[in-house]
């Protein structure tokens, strides 16, 4: 299998909480053991295998065998060729899709089992901004020999990870406590994204965008922006190293 | 994106700094790396592949391409 695969260095593996579930889209080839017709495949496809489906995670998985709920967005048929045909799948973190083309055999009768997979999207990180090994090897290299600009396009900091998880922005003042593991005091706040909901996992920022944090918000957006005092959010991962900004004196 | 202001701040320039202003040193230390996985090695090794190649500590992937593990 090839494709998209998200590689976070030293302090950025802080992120793997905020980067575990993300939406995946993947490009695939099914190989149906006996031919079908075309409409038929597309109606059992989009009357089963679209929307929550049941699966049964595969015998040689990590996680128990239990039955599970997992969520197809979409499931097209791009072309197909005699027995073989071209896929685009988009689904939630955690569907087994070896398992999906094989269940969607056993549905038609026929069986079909996947020859080719390619992941072409997980959450924001998209083929086409993808960089192969040798390219990522190149620009190591451009920067020892004193050309930086190759590895600035490829490494991509922290705070632009994640997109998906809201954000609060904190006081230069607040800072540093936060760093120290102390958690967000809604006084500490200067602006709420919206839909902020308790227990969510949120990042904490600086004025100069700098992520400082990941915590669990204690508040919903609208309790965080109206109560006068209070935790807003748990601190859980310190990103930012202590002493970056000044400690607040009393 | 809305926002919900509680206040308007100024930030003192002496302390911080914008994350597009980051050394390349830094940059390495706290950053995520798209990598268009290749057939043939398995998600791991692509992943200590590159931890040794920047010398850092320790890399991590999300989601494994293969279908042993996790899926995420």
């Amino acid at each position: 299998m090839t494709g998209v695969l998200p590689v976070a260095l030293e302090n950025a593996t802080k992120l793997m909480p905020a980067l575990a579930h993300l939406e995946k889209e993947y490009v695939g080839v099914m190989h149906l053991h006996k031919d079908v017709d075309e409409d038929l495949l597309k109606k059992v496809i989009a009357e089963k295998f679209v929307g929550k489906i049941m699966q049964i995670p595969p015998v040689r998985s990590a996680v128990s065998r239990r039955p599970r709920i997992r969520e197809i967005k979409f499931f097209d048929v791009l072309e197909k060729d005699g027995k073989d045909v071209l896929f685009h799948v988009a689904c939630e973190a955690g569907t087994y899709i070896r398992k999906l083309i094989h269940d969607i055999g056993q549905a038609l009768g026929v069986g079909a089992h996947m020859t080719e997979l390619r992941r072409i999207r997980a959450g924001c990180f998209k083929e086409e901004d993808s960089h192969p090994l040798v390219e990522i090897r190149d620009a190591y290299e451009f920067w020892k020999e004193g050309d930086e600009k190759m590895l600035r396009k490829i490494l991509i900091p922290v705070e632009y990870a994640i997109p998906h998880v809201k954000k609060v922005f904190v006081k230069d003042t607040a800072v540093d406590s936060i760093c120290h593991g102390a958690p967000v005091f809604v006084t500490g706040i200067t602006r709420i994204q919206k839909g902020i909901e308790r227990g969510e996992l949120v990042a904490i920022y600086t004025l100069k965008e700098e992520l400082v944090a990941l915590g669990i918000a204690k508040m919903s957006s609208e309790e965080m922006f109206k109560r006068k005092k209070g935790v807003a959010v748990r601190t859980d991962r310190v990103f930012m190293e202590r002493g970056t900004y000044p400690r607040l004196k009393r | 994106m809305e926002w919900l202001i509680r206040s308007v701040e100024e930030t003192d320039e002496s302390y911080g700094k914008r994350p597009n202003e980051r050394t390349i040193e830094e940059l390495i230390r706290n950053s995520v790396i798209n990598v268009d996985k290749h057939a043939g090695p398995t998600s791991h090794q692509i992943t200590l592949w590159i931890r040794d190649m920047f010398g850092v500590k320790k890399a991590g992937h999300s989601g494994t391409l293969e279908i042993e593990e996790i899926p995420e």
